[in-house]
């Protein structure tokens, strides 16, 4: 079994909207979206594509980010990358209680 | 009463052409089951050499999109391969354990490529090339090695060998036949093309057998039957393809070669079907799409309980879809003691064409170089048509000579689209019936154009020559992106009209089926606005990573900075300032680039304000749709053969139209003298300098599509080669398409045409005044990041480590 650690990543009011932000925790580079909507999500900063590349400065639109390096688009939700592409991004789960965002990793 | 189901294997091109033929026949006949071992929907396999060469993305080649199998209700599962017939309870067998019921079963499994059975075929790095994850492997291969090597000369082999080129590698075809494509050219043709292709860096190993592949785990080369040896670290086999019958042949059902089917893609069970590369009928296992699309027809028909003609077997033609590559083949190759020829061989222009005749008709063709009498020569020869009041001149005919007449005389009857089977009348009906404006919209309603691409141009002329005076070109209806149905002459007129100002309101207002919009139309929006209106203020966040961040993305997400210098002209001091910046940040490349400038390569993200504040110089947009570089020579303050002062106008050029939006970027140069060292004949505007004057030579492109500038007008003055550029200019802002380059649009709209608009004093004095107005909004980029916290935090905070 696995046990989960909750970290403090951000404060939610110093998130920009529609642009990613890049954070590290431990060896694991993140990338966080704040969608016009509110939400606030966490994946791995990495596209699955097999050349790679961050995903921090995609482009975001809805629930998505399109990969700044070979556009492929994937769901800030559940990490899933769009067809006619494949792959999945690992996704962290946020939390946020009054400013602060938390992440369970 | 309960509809009957229909389950399909094979989720390809045929299989699915039979499904959508059905449904135009009738729509409700059936619930529809189909599998398909790919885990995509139904693409267009032939395009998947353009996809290797680099040409298309595979969302690009995608025939139905998973709405379709929506729309349609049928369940698709993808990624899920058949394993078993249950003939007697009529149930199929999937991988996953899945048994799904049917009254009526169509295998459409295609083939497989054949792999020789020589020792050590198994290793790894050998593929074939028949799909999405063939191409995937072969680009992730290029990356990682260097020497490939394709197993057949045929046109699988060869348009896999140019993609392998065109990724990077050293590249080898071995071929055990003397010439290349032997089935479908002669050996007159097969040598023009070797040579070709050979031009084109492709080495070939021809009258080679090979017999063993070498290496321990991986291959790392071929040995041949004469005992000599090639490198390689990825092998292609492209000999040629068998028919995926295995499963039908497991159930009892009749094969040979492949399924065995009767004129109705009928096999010995019934309600059991075949139909394309997996079918036999008799005896042939096609492997074009022509012949299987003729298939589906029948086959529809059949499901859908219409009469219909059986299929009786079909001529094929083939073409190879290699750049620079013209050649076209069908029918005899070698002929007879019973066939006459007609041959033309034209080495000065490196032509070839052959026709042959039997009994006063045509029975076979063979065109290299020039292939516009393909579709005639090829109705002639499978319409059996009688050539004996014909000449033989027209053979010869010069190539575009009378295209438009070829059209208006073209007979109804004539195929257009030899892959689709589609006729000029069914072509024509559609455009009158639907009001088609572009080929697009043709190949939607009447499939011509979906294949190969090769008629494209045709069904274009036939749709210029219908439609008259109200086709144009320059309207052809083409969404800007999938977001929206709206073409780029739509969105622009509704935000003038409507008077839209920002990217969100377009998209709110025109009704975007995404609300934000896909990083295809973001930017696009963002430039039409800023084009629109002078005074547009710029929306970062709908732009691309690299000019939202005012320097390009690496691979490894660091970025690059390379910072203006006027005409490629620097100084002492500011060599001395990028060199101390690149000690300071230990930055890992130093590189002069192509546009006469350094680039500083490797920076980090957090670095960028403090190197550019570092550098105190201007951006140098190498990231941007927008001017980049303006090329110089040293000209007539140095060189003994300068005519003018081909530096002083360069940078004079730079300074004022550095940072202006364009569709696509924009590269300028200047030479004082027609040896052109500056390279002004592939610029988007290049200027040559003459005894007492200028030349402008635009629409030139040294990229992917090389093109070679057109001479626009001959100056006396550099006050007129400022006035036409900012024209030129600003026309190409206002007319053309996000992400057309100037020798695209040049090609589009016509020299003529632009020299009209640029030679109208008023309209000229208008668009010069309107660049100059727009030139007025732009801030230096770097500058205003340097002081502003908020662009600071927002774009370029450093790494929060917890
Ligand atoms: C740095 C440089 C190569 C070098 O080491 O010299 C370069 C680098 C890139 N070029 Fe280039 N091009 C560079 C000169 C050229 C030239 C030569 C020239 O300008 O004289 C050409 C052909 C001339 C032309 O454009 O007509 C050229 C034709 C391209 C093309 C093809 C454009 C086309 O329309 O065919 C692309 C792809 C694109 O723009 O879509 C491209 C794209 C790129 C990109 C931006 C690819 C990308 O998206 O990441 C490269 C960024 C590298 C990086 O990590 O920063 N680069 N590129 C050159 C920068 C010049 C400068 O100082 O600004
Ligand atoms: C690179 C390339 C270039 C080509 N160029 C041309 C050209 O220029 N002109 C031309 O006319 N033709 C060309 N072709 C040939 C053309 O693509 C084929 O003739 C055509 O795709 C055959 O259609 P199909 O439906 O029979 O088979 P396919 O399109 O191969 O479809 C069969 C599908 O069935 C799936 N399948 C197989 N077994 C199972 C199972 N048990 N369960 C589930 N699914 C299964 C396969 O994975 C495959 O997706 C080219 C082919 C290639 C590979
Ligand atoms: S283009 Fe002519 S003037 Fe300029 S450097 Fe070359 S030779 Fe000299
Ligand atoms: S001829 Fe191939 S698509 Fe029309």
């Amino acid at each position: 079994m696995t046990t989960q650690t909750r970290v403090k990543v951000a404060k939610y009011s110093d998130l920009p909207v529609r642009n990613g932000v890049a954070i590290t925790v431990g060896s694991e580079k993140i990338a966080l979206y704040k969608v016009t909507s509110g939400e606030v999500y966490a994946i791995a900063d990495k596209s699955p594509h097999p050349k790679g590349g961050v995903l921090s400065e995609g482009l975001v639109s809805g629930h998505y980010v399109f990969c700044p390096v070979y556009d492929w688009k994937i769901s800030l939700a559940d990490g899933q990358v769009q067809a006619p592409d494949q792959g999945q991004v690992k996704t962290y789960e946020v939390e946020i209680e009054r400013d602060e965002v938390f992440l369970r990793l | 009463m309960a509809k009957q189901k229909l389950v399909m294997i094979g989720n390809g091109m045929a299989g699915v052409r039979t499904i959508e033929d059905l449904i135009k026949e009738n729509p409700d006949a059936y619930e529809i089951t189909i599998f398909g071992k790919e885990p995509h929907p139904n693409y267009n396999r032939i395009q998947l050499s353009n996809v290797l060469q680099g040409d298309m993305s595979i969302e690009d080649i995608i025939l139905n999109q998973l709405d379709w199998y929506e729309t349609n209700k049928i369940q698709l599962f993808t990624g899920e391969t058949v394993v078993d017939i249950d003939l007697d309870n009529k149930e199929v067998i999937s991988d996953q354990g899945q048994r799904v019921a049917y009254d009526k079963l169509i295998f459409a499994t295609g083939s497989s490529p054949f792999f020789i059975p020589v020792e050590g075929i198994d290793k790894q790095g050998i593929i074939g090339f028949r799909d999405v994850s063939d191409c995937e492997v072969m680009i992730k291969g290029a990356e990682e090695y260097q020497d490939a090597v394709v197993i057949g000369g045929g046109l699988l082999g060869l348009e896999a060998a140019k993609g392998l080129k065109n990724l990077g590698m050293n590249v080898s075809v071995v071929h055990l036949m003397p010439h290349l494509m032997e089935r479908q050219l002669d050996a007159a043709a097969g040598a023009m093309l070797k040579q070709e292709l050979e031009k084109q860096g492709i080495n070939f190993l021809m009258e080679k057998q090979t017999v063993e592949v070498l290496g321990d785990e991986r291959a790392t080369g071929l040995r041949f039957k004469d005992g000599s040896e090639v490198k390689a670290n990825l092998v292609v086999m492209a000999v040629g393809i068998v028919p995926n019958k295995e499963l039908a042949q497991q159930a009892g059902i009749v094969t040979n070669r492949g399924i065995i089917v009767n004129d109705f893609m009928e096999t010995n069970i019934e309600d059991h079907y075949a139909i394309g590369e997996c079918a036999e009928h008799r005896g042939i296992a096609y492997g074009l799409v022509a012949p299987l699309y003729e298939q589906a027809k029948v086959l529809a028909k059949r499901l859908a309980n219409v009469p219909t003609e059986p299929y009786e077997g079909s001529v094929t033609g083939t073409q190879l879809k290699v750049a620079g590559v013209d050649l076209y083949s069908a029918g005899e190759i070698e002929g007879d003691d019973q066939t006459k020829a007609i041959r033309v061989h034209n080495e000065f222009e490196g032509v070839y064409k052959k026709v042959l005749i039997r009994d006063n008709h045509v029975v076979g063709t063979v065109l290299y170089g020039e292939t516009t009498e393909s579709t005639r020569l090829f109705r002639m020869l499978s319409n059996k048509e009688d050539v004996r009041d014909m000449t033989s001149l027209s053979i010869l005919q010069a190539a575009g000579e009378a295209e438009e007449d070829d059209v208006a005389a073209m007979a109804d009857e004539v195929v257009v689209c030899g892959c689709n089977g589609v006729t000029k009348k069914t072509v024509v009906d559609a455009i009158h019936a639907h009001n088609l404006t572009s080929v697009n919209e043709v190949g939607g309603c009447t499939n011509a154009g979906r294949s190969c691409g090769r008629c494209k141009p045709l069904i274009g002329q036939i749709l210029e020559h219908t439609l008259g005076d109200s086709f144009d070109g320059a309207a052809a209806k083409d969404a800007i992106c999938s977001c929206t149905t709206l073409d780029r002459d739509e969105v622009v007129a509704e935000i003038k009209e409507k008077g839209l100002t920002s990217v969100k309101e377009v998209m709110h207002v025109l009704g975007w089926k995404n609300e934000e919009g896909c990083s295809k139309c973001n930017p696009a929006l963002n430039y039409y606005l800023g084009m629109i209106y002078a005074d547009y203020k710029d929306e970062r966040d709908a732009r691309l990573v690299n000019e939202k961040m005012h320097a390009n993305i690496q691979k490894d997400g660091t970025y690059s900075v390379v910072p203006r210098m006027y005409g490629g002209v620097t100084t002492a001091e500011d060599l001395k300032k990028l060199a101390e910046v690149a000690t300071k940040y230990e930055v890992p490349l130093v590189k002069l680039t192509g546009g006469q400038r350094i680039g500083l390569f490797g920076i980090k993200k957090q670095d960028l304000p403090s190197v550019w504040a570092e550098l105190g110089m201007q951006s140098g947009y190498a990231y941007g749709k927008t001017l980049r570089t303006v090329k110089t020579c040293v000209g007539a303050r140095f060189c003994r053969y300068g005519t003018q002062d081909s530096m002083g106008l360069g940078m004079e050029l730079e300074k004022k139209f550095e940072r202006i939006d364009t569709p696509h970027k924009f590269k300028m140069g200047v030479s004082a003298c027609p040896r052109n060292c500056a390279e002004s004949g592939i610029k988007d505007i290049g200027v040559v300098g003459i005894d007492g004057g200028w030349e402008i030579y635009v629409g030139g492109n040294g990229g992917t599509d090389l093109r070679a500038g057109d001479l626009l007008y001959t100056v006396k003055t550099k006050e007129e080669v400022m006035d036409i550029a900012s024209a030129y200019l600003q026309y190409y802002r206002e007319t053309g398409h996000y992400l057309e380059r100037t020798s695209k649009w040049v090609e589009r709209m016509g020299l003529d045409h632009i020299k009209s608009v640029i030679e109208d004093e008023k309209v000229r004095r208008e668009l010069i005044s309107r660049i100059d107005q727009t030139l007025e909004r732009y801030n230096e980029p770097w500058q205003e990041a340097i002081e502003s916290d908020e662009i600071q935090g927002k774009y370029y905070r450093p790494v929060v480590t917890n």
